[in-house]
């Protein structure tokens, strides 16, 4: 229980503490969200979508081969029939790493290099934010759906070892599993769908954010 | 959650573990040993199970004996596998279950000692899961008071000794007190253990535990009726775990007679069927032979709950109940093995169904 109180209530503290310093210190302004969103360039937010869509797939396809990997090992011990077999299974976690690929390759094509006087309009900030939340949604959709497929695929392999007759069974939980991904994978495509590769705005009218100097 | 992490230290041994689940003798193989008419027979029966060639290089004629020690080696290869390649908090896990036939090892060595009979005789009978590596210094303790001594810095079972009994009580006490004295620290401390695992390894091994809780309660109450056990004596030796616990054992404590026992057991409905037609004893109570073939049944029937209890254990994944489960099944196999050989050997063909069947 102790270490439960140091670890929520020691960042709370300090939270609150650096919050009223603010407050009550005059600059509470200093915590300003539009600001941020406005000065942070599109650039940064496409780059780290794009690194979280093929960070968070490798992960969980990563993870997806582990579990079910130590599980065919075991079971090949003494059933060594079901390692061949259960490779289907680390192939469906690998397929999981392909989606992240996939996306990661179609968004960084809208990746362009742009004079930074050039950069701030509203459709680049449009495409950053589309591509930061597009590959958010495919990389946590596939970091899931590949632990999903990986706890599964260790389920399968046990059971087969046990009883081939479940094998086809329990790949019937495993196919549905991984086309959990392929939403992930399908909604980050329509998400970026309307977003442009990055242009350099026309000279006059370019609308250089406020805050940027 | 624990299916994300459970694999990373122990999914290769449960792997493992279900696998030599999968060789766990079948009804078929049962019905093909009980026809053999000798144990020659018997033997190459055996060889085409996950046994093999195990009695291959025995003398011929084979003594039950020889085959039940084998067995048992067999396990035992497998067990010392398993932990030489575990990893805390699993390795612990399977410490404790090898706590369990220590505590018998001790109590041998002990009753040994107070007997002065022969050391190397008694090391040899030890169950060789409780083998520990400082076994043979117990064995130099010449009275009671050094014996005390060195149990309880030779042994992983200090705690339980220590907490539970003091040296005179090794000479005062019957050894059976003893032994189950030091069995209920052990079996509070191994469901302490499993709570503090968490998750479903908790919940399946505390259906297992509580289940031996109260079988040890049953047996003992039983056992203890018309001896000079106090009923005091009798309640300190009750598990403080199991489904019966408090109120069942309380009522135990004070039972005079198996009707008692049989009440208390109604109150859970999956003891229920322990007693369902066993002939009470206020009926019988002039027949003792009846009264000691309705224990022998009862016996039987708790042996049955037991397997089935530890099949149902490897109905979860990610937990470490197998490995316990896997230990008892294995042992019932061997006890069904020693039964029908032993029914083949003395010729007894109408009892040789008798064994309990696993899968």
């Amino acid at each position: 229980m102790g270490y439960g109180y140091v670890s929520y209530g020691l960042p709370t503290f300090v939270i609150i503490i650096i919050a009223l310093y603010l407050l009550f210190t005059g600059s509470g302004e200093a915590f300003n969200v539009g600001r941020f969103l406005e000065e942070s360039s599109p650039y940064a937010w496409a780059a780290t979508g794009i690194g979280l869509c093929m960070g968070l797939s490798v992960l969980g396809a990563g993870w997806g081969i582990f579990v079910t990997g130590a599980s065919i090992i075991g079971g090949g011990v003494r059933a060594p029939r079901i390692t061949t077999k259960n490779l289907i299974s680390i192939i469906f976690c690998e397929v999981v790493a392909i989606y992240g690929v996939i996306i990661g390759i179609v968004y960084s094509s809208r990746l362009n290099n742009i004079p930074e006087d050039l950069l701030y309009t509203p459709q680049n900030y449009f495409t950053g934010y589309a591509l930061f939340w597009g590959g958010f949604t495919v990389g946590m959709c596939n970091f899931l759906c590949g632990v999903c497929v990986g706890i599964t695929g260790s389920t399968a392999a046990l059971s087969d070892a046990a009883d081939p007759n479940l094998f086809v069974k329990i790949l019937v939980v495993e196919v549905f599993g991984s086309i959990m991904g392929l939403f992930g994978l399908i909604v980050g495509l329509l998400m970026s769908s309307e977003a442009r590769e990055f242009e350099a705005a026309q000279v006059a009218a370019a609308v250089v954010s406020p805050f940027v100097h | 959650m624990e299916a994300l992490l459970f694999n990373v230290d122990s999914g290769f041994l449960e792997g493992t573990v279900r696998g030599y689940k999968g060789g766990i003798l079948s009804q078929s193989h049962y019905a093909n040993l009980t026809q053999c008419e000798t144990l020659e027979d018997f033997r190459t029966q055996l060889s085409a199970t996950d046994y093999g060639n195990f009695l291959a290089n025995e003398p011929l004629p084979i003594s039950t004996a020889t085959i039940a020690d084998k067995a048992t080696q067999i396990l035992v290869d497998q067990f010392k596998y398993l932990r030489n390649n575990a990893v805390e908090p699993l390795s612990k896990f399977l410490d404790y279950i090898t706590y369990g036939y220590m505590i018998d090892n001790v109590i041998l060595l002990i009753t040994g000692t107070l007997h002065e009979r022969d050391t190397h005789e008694l090391i040899e009978r030890c169950h060789p899961l409780g083998i520990f590596e400082t076994m043979p210094a117990l064995c130099v303790a010449s009275n009671v008071e050094e014996l005390y001594q060195s149990v309880l810095v030779e042994t992983p079972l200090a705690p339980y000794f220590r907490d539970c009994l003091s040296a005179s009580d090794l000479d005062d006490l019957n050894i059976e007190i003893v032994r189950n004295t030091v069995y209920k620290a052990y079996l509070e401390d191994f469901h302490s253990y499993c709570t503090s695992l968490g998750g479903p390894t908790a919940e399946v091994m505390h259906r297992i535990l509580s289940f031996e809780a109260d079988r040890r309660t049953v047996n003992i109450t039983i056992n203890s009726f018309n001896t000079e056990l106090t009923k005091e004596q009798r309640a300190k030796l009750f598990p403080s775990i199991g489904r019966l616990f408090p109120e069942g054992n309380n009522q135990l404590a004070k039972a005079d007679e198996v009707d008692q026992v049989r009440q208390v057991c109604e109150g859970v409905s999956e003891y229920r069927v322990f007693f369902s037609d066993a002939p009470s004893s206020t009926a019988n109570s002039g027949g003792g032979d009846e009264a000691s073939s309705a224990v022998s049944q009862l016996e039987d029937r708790f042996f049955h709950m037991e397997v089935h209890l530890n099949k149902q254990a490897f109905l979860q994944q990610f937990q470490y109940g197998v490995f316990y489960a896997y230990m008892k099944l294995k042992e019932q196999e061997i006890r069904n093995l020693t039964w029908i050989a032993e029914c083949i050997a003395q010729d007894a063909r109408d009892r040789i169904q008798d064994f309990i069947p696993i899968f």
